[in-house]
């Protein structure tokens, strides 16, 4: 009888485990940044293809990279960070994309074709693309905001948000020293590292998702932001404005990729082409303040997006920003260490 | 993950595997003219061994193991010296991390510290606001009881990461208390950011884990004892001291276990209310886990507080070895 039960109930275990993603229907499983897509976009795909969202997120590239790596299979389409990308080639996590079933690539701006992290642009197409800056109060903030200097500043004390993120908090506090923030000098990275333990009397938190939200209720007068989070605040607080600092700083692109697991391939395709069609693309832009990639839907904004200098800094500021590239794993074991040390600074 | 999709053949599998689960019940009830205990435990005991037994092997092993699955005692090293995995990639880049000045890294123990303090304090805190609590709760003549017990239990409905969230828009500097403090012509005061925040998050959280414990034993309480404590000439001050409390103490015991456990591994309130300056034992653990992605580093950390976890337990089981404050472990 004992026996009975333990089979019994390994059937039952069994039966469970069959259950997810067993399902004739067409579907594409979707892993993007929480907060990144018009979601009624999705709600179009699926009415003119048939084709299934499902919907996952993540909220830093971190966190992605090991769900991807751990779970092989669950993810049809992801929007990692270029420097991500590099890595995740490195990894052979990602598969070729077929152009064939990508028509709408065409309308993909030629600068951004061909970058360093994806030569030909074999396994990605570029999403949206931003900078990092200050966000910052024009109430608390009277001087113009020209330097990373500014968020040493004693002044400021207490006044100060400064971004969880371990690559973009680094990166801007090399630039500040005038180092490459792709630096492989761990000297420059200690002296980053005091120069952060330094300012963080003056830190009132440190943090990501939330920090646009509390700087739009006039928090802090200085916060570290990307661009399109920046853009969202100052929508919602006319006092807020946003500066790319003169010692340059980071400009990124989140592209799309396939993982070399998919199970959806060409329905992945079918969706990275409908995100590149320009009206759709528009939407999106609309929707989460990035800039877009996508001339088509560059031209049909027309002149309030292409001079709006946050969405589109001037030749010069791109000039002075830098890519991010793949930080080898050893390199990173400095880095998080050094992390740690910030981070739990008295 | 909302990926979960049931077809129709899986649910059938799933009612097919419940009504044969439930016809063995049957079965082996009618077979044996009563109910056996072995039987009713088997779902609970699959239960554990998937999501309790196998995740502990895990850890252990990862924590045992460095990337390569290799032995070794490194990932141990790595919490008593933060800088030991670092130091050995400058050395083997050819520098000197000594020059550098570069020593032990001593972040991961001051964590560990900082959270027991951290939980020390907040057991301490709910122990002295939650016990007067109890005690009213269950006491005979207070109408009210129970209503003050549903007024603990309805904020419990609600997901703790929310309630801590409302925290903030209470405490922010353009929070409800500053605005309230504005009108009264009072200068703003910075109320977050800061370890008592996170401290006040903790306790918020984690009363009703003190004041259920011991209102469950000060309700069951026979009254008639303190009543002949009282007869026998004893003031209410000594009838409870003689009486009351020493009755009360497994309740107090199971509290202190229920609070302190989850306190010390606490994470996302420092990150919220504390705003990520200054980690606990628990963000410490996920940060190694999910930025640093070192499972091994962060298996031993985590295998360290669940020794300590043990080892507490082990001592509060000497004191209270009936379990009789209603002790959930």
């Amino acid at each position: 009888m004992k026996k009975m039960a333990l089979v019994l109930s390994l059937i039952l275990v069994c039966s469970l485990a069959l259950i997810p993603g067993a399902s004739a229907e067409e579907v594409v499983n979707v892993y993007n940044w929480y907060d990144y897509m018009d979601e009624r976009v999705f709600d179009m795909f699926t009415q003119e293809t048939g084709i299934k969202v499902n919907k996952m997120y993540f909220t830093t590239n971190e966190d992605m990279m090991v769900q991807v790596r751990v779970s092989p299979g669950a993810y049809d389409l992801v929007f990692p960070s270029d420097y991500c990308v590099e890595r995740m080639i490195a990894e052979n996590l990602l598969a070729e994309i077929n152009y064939d079933n990508v028509p709408n690539a065409k309308y993909t701006s030629e600068w951004l074709l061909n970058p360093g992290y994806d030569p030909d642009n074999k396994y990605s197409v570029p999403f949206m693309w931003g900078t990092v800056g200050i966000l910052y109060n024009t109430t608390m903030v009277e001087e113009p905001v020209e330097s990373w200097g500014i968020l040493w500043d004693e002044t400021y004390a207490d006044n100060i948000f400064m971004m969880d993120s371990i690559r973009d908090t680094m990166g801007i506090t090399l630039k500040y020293l005038g180092y490459s923030l792709n630096t492989r000098d761990p000297k420059q990275l200690q002296e980053a590292t005091q120069k952060l333990i330094a300012q963080k009397p003056l830190v009132k938190a440190y943090g990501v998702d939330e920090i646009k939200d509390k700087m739009a209720l006039g928090e802090a007068a200085l916060a570290v932001m990307w661009s399109g989070d920046a853009l969202y605040a100052m929508d919602q607080n006319e006092d807020l404005a946003y500066a790319v600092p003169m010692e340059g700083s980071n400009i990124w692109v989140d592209p799309m990729v396939i993982p070399a697991t998919a199970k959806n391939k060409e329905n992945a395709e079918k969706l990275i082409d409908f995100l590149c069609r320009p009206e759709i693309a528009q939407m999106n832009c609309e929707y989460i303040w990035y800039s877009s990639p996508n001339t088509g839907a560059i031209q049909m904004m027309g002149e309030e997006y292409t001079e709006n200098l946050t969405i589109n800094p001037t030749q010069d500021v791109i000039d002075r920003c830098e890519w991010f590239n793949d930080i080898p794993e050893n390199f990173m074991t400095i880095y998080n260490a050094l992390w740690s040390q910030v981070k739990n600074a008295k | 993950m909302n990926n979960l999709q049931i077809p129709a053949w899986g649910v059938w599998a799933m009612l097919g595997g419940l009504a044969a689960f439930i016809a063995m019940l049957v079965i082996y009830f009618k077979r044996n003219h009563g109910l056996k205990r072995p039987i009713f435990a088997s779902p609970y005991t699959l239960w554990m061994i998937l999501f309790t037994v196998l995740p502990c092997i895990l850890i252990a092993y990862y924590a045992f193991t460095d990337t390569n699955g290799q032995f070794t005692l490194d990932n141990f090293k790595n919490f008593w010296d933060s800088n030991y995995d670092m130091n050995k990639e400058l050395i083997a880049m050819g520098f000197n991390p000594a020059e550098m000045g570069f020593s032990r890294g001593t972040v991961n123990v001051d964590t560990l510290t900082y959270s027991l303090w951290m939980a020390f304090l907040c057991t301490l805190i709910c122990l002295v606001l939650g016990y007067p609590a109890a005690h009213i709760m269950a006491d005979r003549e207070f109408k009210l009881g129970a209503t003050l017990v549903i007024l603990f239990v309805i904020p419990m409905w609600m997901n703790f990461l929310l309630r801590t969230i409302a925290w903030m828009s209470l405490l922010e500097d353009t929070g409800l208390i500053n605005q309230v403090l504005g009108w009264l012509g009072i200068p703003p005061v910075q109320l977050m950011y800061n370890s008592g925040a996170v401290l006040l998050g903790m306790v918020y959280n984690y009363l009703p884990f003190m004041v259920f414990p011991i209102y469950n034993v000060l309700n069951k309480m026979d009254y008639k004892l303190s009543e002949a404590a009282m007869d026998l000439g004893c003031n209410k001050w000594k009838t409870f001291y003689k009486v009351t409390l020493p009755l009360s103490i497994p309740g107090v015991v199971s509290g202190i276990t229920m609070v302190f456990m989850p306190a010390v591994t606490t994470f996302f309130i420092p990150r919220m209310l504390g705003g990520g300056s200054t980690e606990m034992f628990g963000d410490l653990i996920e940060r190694t886990f999910l930025t640093a992605n070192n499972w091994n580093v962060g298996s031993a950390l985590s295998l360290i507080m669940m020794v300590l976890i043990l080892l507490s337990l082990g001592l509060l089981r000497k004191t209270d070895p009936e379990g009789e404050g209603g002790s959930m472990i």
